[in-house]
């Protein structure tokens, strides 16, 4: 199966390009029998290569497949080529399973939408994409990946397009996308000029060969170049600040779109980026505080905004940036396995509570908010259930996925000497406890808010969205045990055991000898946060429901600020798209395009009916008067002649 | 009588020809104008020859006599063409073919 690595990204693209040219002639069962197909027959063929790959010994697993030379100009090669190592492996599973899962959701989501085949050629292309991304063996076929998924992000956020509001966020993922991939290319572009080479494994051996170069302990050295410009990357593609903006708008998009895209893989893709370029990290030392800081610092920001907002897809989209805000963290203390063990068990739960969250939407009839729910567990017990067990796992409750990842990378945190970025992660924690069940308590518990007609209405999805749900449950309860912590005395975490082989060029700084009792302590102790969290939404929520009114009022300043997200936007409105558009308004339309550019052209015609209409009088029809012309000519040839010679 | 009287007489007859296609407006009178050309060249062609001791100039008019007689034919035609669709034979009214 080794060899036909090739065949897990191509089946999502023979679908889509099914769809993309035929679907509209097919019947949604045979579109739907395609998209589905595909993604599931990929996800067959990445189980059988992972299960390859772990019959090899662990040295040995990694395995490059060289499909062809794509670009070969003078020294520089770049070949389009697929890397399989652990931490693609774990890429692979988590995007195409929890992608196949999706999908099959996506059959009762969807049914009803116009453009059904449209949506489904997109969301497999989409599939396409991220598994080039994440399968690439160089910088330059991952950038085709990255690109890609970006392209289908904007067409999915866009799907709606005769929304305005719909078209207009997709835009503003484009293009805030676009500023950091800026930055990604010009990493990559840094990268071949210091190393002559794009392909990870060279690179990274020659990092990790040099001792003397490397690491950069102080200064801003190459890699703290590198490193920060394929943050600056980062920060675009996974919603960090300063570009984190477009990610709460990109739920215009259909709700499993932002299951998929916007909150299992694509958005994690920065945070793939860091840990696979972990040897470069490490190394740099100003780059990876960066990362460091940035992450907690989007994590802190992204929660409290989430506590105030009413949209129920948005409480969950700011919850994501929060998330991926704690994956950055993780790398950026060094704990690179942490970090992806959290992206994994996130990619369950978040997928999870997105998918919930469509079928509330579902079942309520397209209402997104918040405030005009409640009591809904008796209409959609399944739904109440597996929200209830995303919630929980998102929290860090034990023994639920996020527990183990959340508690790893705070541990790390501590434990690599990093306690104001432990404590703003345990903050963050507690935070997200609350804000999470705040959405569960307001849309599943208390009074219904809701109209009798809608109530008339309201029912449980069907199976074909109420079974993924189900599974990506059993994943969210029990994905954390592949990564049981060592202070529980299993043996050591099997997960970053099993990531070791493509960390083997990151650098390992000094990591204190802690006790396993302490690490025991930092558990309960997080875990009692995310009670207390919890404790305060039930407080707030469900016994006292005119409690957080009367606290929004009394700290009216803050909920103020938190209500309008920082005025994030806002200041991004007047700082950028203002000059933006009024320069492009004022100087390069009223004069640049106008003036110059129309000025040219038209100037061009102006001189040429000028002229034509002074000439046009010597083709005046009389007969004589061409007889005269011919006349004077042949005097004057006459004169040349006789006079001149 | 030199060759000087014949070649001055030529070129007054096809001045007079010249001056008479661009100020008469009458086809007719332009086409007359015309042959008033033709044989003032004529006319040079056999004093050249007579001079030279040669015989081509004359053979050289009869080209152009058959050249007359056939623009004589086509420009006659186009005279009453023009008569019968503009009912004139003034060419300043046919000046349709004009920008």
């Amino acid at each position: 199966m080794l060899d036909f690595l090739w065949l897990i990204p191509l089946l999502p693209l023979v679908g889509s390009a099914l769809n993309g040219i035929l679907g509209k002639r097919f019947p949604k069962r045979l579109i739907s029998a395609i998209a589905c197909t595909s993604v599931g027959a990929s996800f067959a063929a990445a189980v059988a290569a992972v299960a390859a790959l772990l019959k090899l010994p662990p040295a040995e697993r990694h395995v490059v497949d060289t499909l062809f030379t794509w670009i070969a100009s003078g020294s520089f090669v770049s070949k389009a080529e697929f890397l399989l190592d652990p931490l693609a492996a774990v890429m692979l599973l988590v995007v195409t399973g929890v992608g196949f899962l999706i999908h099959i959701y996506s059959i009762g989501y969807m049914h009803a939408e116009d453009g059904y085949y449209r949506f489904f050629s997109y969301l497999n292309l989409f599939m396409f994409s991220m598994l080039v991304l994440v399968l690439s063996g160089n910088f330059l076929f991952m950038f085709v990946g990255w690109e890609g998924v970006g392209l289908c992000s904007y067409l999915l956020i866009g799907y709606y397009f005769e929304r305005r509001s719909a078209g207009d966020a997709s835009k503003k993922a484009f293009i805030a996308n676009r500023v950091g991939d800026t930055g990604f290319i010009l990493g990559i572009l840094l990268v071949f000029v210091t190393f002559k080479s794009l392909d990870f494994t060279d690179v990274f051996r020659q990092i990790a060969g040099d001792a003397n170069r490397f690491p950069v302990e102080v200064g801003v050295g190459t890699l703290s170049a590198i490193g920060i410009l394929l943050f600056i990357g980062a920060t675009g593609k996974s919603a960090q600040i300063p570009l984190y903006v477009w990610l709460p708008d990109a739920m215009e998009g259909p709700t499993p779109v932002s299951a998929l895209i916007h909150a299992a893989t694509m958005v994690t893709a920065g945070v793939y980026m860091v840990v696979r370029c972990s040897p470069i990290f490490s190394r740099a030392p100003i780059a990876l505080e960066v990362v460091a800081v940035i992450g907690v610092l989007t994590a802190l920001m992204a929660a409290t905004i989430g506590l105030v907002q009413t949209d129920i897809k948005r409480v969950l989209a700011y919850s994501t940036v929060s998330q991926l805000g704690y994956m950055f963290f993780a790398a950026g203390v060094g704990a690179f396995s942490a970090g992806v063990f959290h992206l994994v068990t996130h990619a369950f739960f978040k997928a999870l509570l997105f998918l919930g969250a469509g079928s509330v939407i579902h079942a309520i009839g397209g209402e997104q908010d918040l405030m005009r729910m409640g009591g809904l567990r008796k209409f959609a017990p399944t739904t109440h259930g597996v929200m209830l067990v995303a919630a929980l796992a998102i929290s860090g409750i034990f023994p639920f996925a996020g527990f183990f990842s959340k508690d790893e990378i705070l541990w790390s945190a501590w434990a690599k000497g990093h306690p104001i970025i432990w404590l703003t992660g345990l903050v963050t924690a507690g935070l997200t406890a609350f804000y999470m069940f705040r959405l569960i308590f307001l849309a599943f518990y208390g009074s219904e808010r809701f109209s009798e007609e809608i109530r008339h209405h309201l029912h449980e999805s069907p199976p074909s969205m109420t079974v993924p749900l189900i599974g990506l449950a059993v994943l969210s309860t029990i994905g954390g045990f592949v990564g049981l912590p060592a202070w529980m005395n299993l043996g050591p975490n099997r997960f970053e055991q099993f990531l070791e082989p493509s960390l083997e060029f990151a650098w390992r700084g000094k990591s204190a000898e802690l006790p396993h009792s302490l690490e025991f302590g930092f558990a309960m102790l997080s875990v009692m946060v995310a009670l207390f969290g919890i404790y305060t939404a039930y407080r707030f929520y469900v016994v006292n429901p005119s409690a957080p009114a009367s606290l929004a009022r009394r700290m009216s300043r803050t909920h103020g600020l938190l209500a309008h997200k920082y005025y994030v936007d806002e200041t991004y409105d007047a700082l950028m798209v203002h000059p933006v558009v009024a320069g492009s308004n004022g100087i390069l339309w009223q004069c640049v395009d106008i003036g110059l550019v129309d000025g040219a052209v038209n100037g061009l015609a102006r001189l040429v009916q000028g002229s034509a209409s002074l000439l046009k009088n010597v083709q005046n029809g009389l007969v004589r008067s061409y007889a005269a012309w011919i006349m004077a000519g042949a005097v004057v040839i006459l004169l040349y002649i006789t006079l001149l010679r | 009588m030199s060759i000087v009287h014949c070649l001055i007489l030529s070129a007054l007859l096809f001045t007079v020809g010249t001056v008479g296609v661009i100020v008469k407006k009458n086809v007719i009178a332009i086409f007359l104008c015309i042959e008033l050309m033709l044989n003032a060249v004529n006319l040079s062609f056999v004093a050249f020859s007579k001079y030279l001791n040669q015989v081509h100039g004359q053979i050289f008019v009869f080209f152009v006599m058959v050249v007359a007689a056939a623009e004589a034919a086509v420009g006659l035609a186009i005279a009453i063409a023009l008569h019968r669709n503009r009912k004139t034979l003034n060419v300043d009214d046919a000046d349709i073919m004009k920008w």
